[in-house]
């Protein structure tokens, strides 16, 4: 069986390249068929914010890499339910939150983490 | 054990002396390296054109003598190695680039090789941030 794979995602999404890379690996092992998931926290919950203008910034939309998630079989999306609101995230595209507790449980259930 | 080890800082940050500590530690262990994977900033830790004061260690040259050394699989990302110009000589043809900064042991590869050693190795050891 394959093993697992969590992949959290810390960075705000126009702060460089960090956020799409993280996607960027997780789009890749859906592709291999492997069982990852992504999990949204601190800035990285940025990512899910509705309604972003990533020209404004003369950025190359990242929203379009998280609608292809479900495309290439992952939907374990967690997002940190206290990084959302203590940034006033009430709305996030996508994603389920988590409360501190059941991240640990979730970190807990995947064989193998990496944290960008 | 089998281990992975991931790197994703640059050969100035600590993080990289870090890493290579810990793959040196492994191997005296007696443990296997099943692959290097360098991402994001970590790209910086293999490139060769790296200049560091005679009085301080060269990190990235240090990485390179290990993986020669032990004659490790070192794969490099080439999305991430591209965007921040380390480029082999193939790449540095490809797009028409005056400068080669990556050689050998290094091998440019996809993101399907840190799945596939993560799926190898026993465990996955990441090493990022400063």
């Amino acid at each position: 069986m394959s093993k697992s794979l969590l992949v959290i995602s810390r960075q705000a999404p126009w702060s460089g390249p960090s956020a799409r890379e993280a996607l960027d690996i997780v789009l890749a092992g859906g592709a291999f068929d492997l069982p990852i998931g992504l999990l949204f926290m601190d800035d990285g919950v940025f990512q899910l914010a509705p309604h972003q203008d990533a020209k404004a910034v003369q950025q190359k939309d990242l929203g379009a890499n998280l609608q292809a998630l479900g495309l290439f079989g992952i939907d374990d999306v967690f997002a940190c339910h206290h990084s959302l609101t203590a940034r006033g995230l009430t709305h996030p595209v996508n994603a389920q939150p988590l409360s501190s507790e059941d991240i640990s449980k979730l970190i807990d259930r995947y064989d193998q983490v990496i944290t960008l | 054990m089998k281990f992975a080890i991931a790197l994703f800082s640059a050969a100035h940050a600590p993080s990289s002396r870090r890493a290579l500590l810990f793959a040196q530690a492994a191997l005296a262990g007696g443990h296997e390296i099943v692959r290097l994977f360098f991402y994001q900033d970590g790209v910086y830790s293999a490139a060769n054109n790296i200049v560091t004061p005679q009085d301080e260690q060269d990190i990235a040259r240090q990485w390179r003598e290990f993986v020669s050394t032990h004659q490790l699989d070192g794969v490099v990302c080439i999305a991430a190695a591209l965007r921040r110009g380390v480029l082999n000589s193939e790449e540095a043809t490809r797009y028409q680039r005056s400068a080669v900064n990556l050689d050998a042991p290094w091998a440019l590869s996809g993101l399907g090789q840190l799945h596939d050693a993560t799926q190898t190795a026993d465990r996955l050891i990441c090493f990022g941030g400063p």
